[in-house]
């Protein structure tokens, strides 16, 4: 398998995490579930630093993050399908 | 080899535990024994001072945690023998008594009445009798299982939850049921995971315990000293430049350590030594890199794994830290603080159970003399926890 640019944890998760460096908008990633090592495809709506997280499908204020299957805080501006998910729209629920 | 035959060469202490390093160490009661220390240390090859900031006008459970941290690092089986210098001469004897229990050389001496040159004197005199005693001591074999072996993450990041923290939990899951010590900390890091963390208890009654420890931290730490909410120290800046975004994230990343079969079977308070015998342990801990390492080595700790995605540098003056990175591109920028680069996971090169592999075969290296990263540089943070001001 080449190396994907996209890793996922769970089948549940709506983020991944990018795992090359550099990846450019508009990119079509290959996105990899590493608890059953399944792939699929998702364009990059930007450019996103190794390490930082893609959304996997829209996401409107107020929807819950998934991430190894579980809550990882509340989406407080909206997000495209493929756009950034960080601290300018993603809050903890804790403090 | 099979696991359960892997051998590394220590040193089997006289309470029958077993150290990779061989050192004598000189250590400070306190803060104003320091310079002493540092002095019988410069002058006698060989020995290593600890240095660090606390010890007087300490009381009540704090006080207490700094004895506990005192003796136990002296106690730890990385150290051969001891020297303990502090102001005065009765905290110093306390100090001195609990390590003895060990039944290893060690000796005390207080400056009140003395003075530093005459103090420096005469434990050079007995520093160097301890010297040349620990440096007769030859490595015997030992099963593998019997390092004691803790991990603590830093400077995390998204690859810390892909690769480095499921390395260690690999590893833990394979050496705790062979008879391994293990331990994990970081009390306020578990947050967002707590329910997650509580499940892998052994118990409902270490369920309880756990779930009490960790609500503590939040009432009579978070909750007593915060000025807003934690969004600018949980998770750090270095985390949120590495792509964490919540704590509860970092959280779920963090509880990547402890594996996916085993359960901890006691909940530890900060520097106490593990007393249920073999098995994965939770102690309740900062998660300040240096804090959690200090008191892990304190609990008899004597190999460290360190997961870090961004690359923190952390190493610890008596316990060897080994670092562990999934991040392709702290590989290339930080290099020389990385032990295993276990890089190849994200590029899914290398499964978790392959790297789990190479994560055990870099502790029985590390077991048998090699100088980890941290070592190499010379990092030896030695880090008191305080509980609160002192009298």
């Amino acid at each position: 398998m080449s190396a994907p640019h996209l890793l996922v944890h769970d089948r549940r998760d709506n983020v991944g995490v990018v795992v090359v460096e550099d990846l450019a908008a508009g990119t079509d990633m290959l996105a990899v579930i590493t608890e059953d090592n399944s792939d699929f495809h998702i364009k990059a709506g930007q450019a996103v630093p190794i390490g930082h997280k893609v959304a996997l499908k829209d996401l409107a204020v107020g929807d819950t993050v998934i991430k190894y299957g579980e809550d990882i805080g509340k989406i407080v501006a909206p997000v495209a399908k493929g756009a950034h998910v960080h601290t300018h729209n993603l809050k903890t629920k804790r403090w | 080899m099979n696991l359960e035959d892997r051998k590394v060469w220590g040193y089997r202490r006289e309470n029958g535990r077993v150290g990779v390093r061989n050192y004598v160490a000189i250590l400070p009661l306190d803060d104003i024994s320091n310079a002493a220390c540092e002095a019988v240390a410069a002058h006698i090859q060989g020995t290593i001072a600890l240095p660090h900031a606390y010890g007087r006008l300490q009381f009540g459970e704090d006080l207490e945690l700094h004895f506990r941290t005192m003796i136990g690092t002296g106690a730890n089986p990385n150290v051969a023998a001891c020297i303990v210098i502090g102001i005065e001469g009765g905290w110093t004897e306390k100090v001195v008594a609990g390590i003895a229990k060990t039944g290893k050389p060690v000796a005390g001496f207080s400056i009140e009445g003395n003075g530093d040159i005459a103090t420096v004197a005469a434990a050079s005199r007995k520093a160097k009798e301890f010297v040349h005693w620990a440096s007769e001591k030859v490595r015997e074999q030992c099963p593998i299982t019997d390092i004691w072996v803790a991990a603590k993450c830093g400077e995390s990041d998204t690859t810390t939850g892909l690769a480095s923290c499921p390395t260690v939990g690999n590893m833990y899951d394979k050496l705790v049921p062979l008879g391994l010590y293990g331990c994990f900390g970081e009390t306020s890091e578990l947050t967002g995971a707590e329910h997650l963390a509580a499940a892998r208890a052994v118990s409902p009654e270490i369920q309880e315990k756990f779930m009490k420890t960790w609500q503590a931290y939040q009432d009579d730490v978070i909750e007593a000293h915060k000025t807003s909410d934690l969004s600018d120290s949980q998770p750090t800046k270095g985390n949120i430049a590495g792509g964490l975004t919540t704590i509860e994230e970092k959280a779920l990343g963090n509880l990547e350590k402890i594996g996916k079969k085993i359960k901890f079977i006691d909940v530890l308070e900060p520097a106490e030594a593990p007393a249920r015998g073999n098995g994965l342990y939770f102690m309740d801990t900062s998660s300040a890199a240096a804090e959690c390492c200090t008191l892990q080595a304190a609990a008899g700790y004597v190999v460290h794994i360190f997961p870090t995605g961004q690359g923190n540098v952390i190493g610890n003056p008596i316990m060897p830290v080994v670092k562990v990175t999934g991040n392709p591109r702290t590989v290339r920028l930080m290099g020389e603080h990385i032990d295993v680069d276990v890089s190849g996971v994200v590029r899914r090169e290398m499964t978790i159970d392959q790297a789990g592999d190479v994560l055990i075969d870099m502790i029985e290296k590390t077991a048998n003399g090699r100088l980890t990263a941290a070592e190499a540089l010379g990092h030896r943070e030695f880090v008191m926890t305080k509980l609160y001001r002192s009298a």
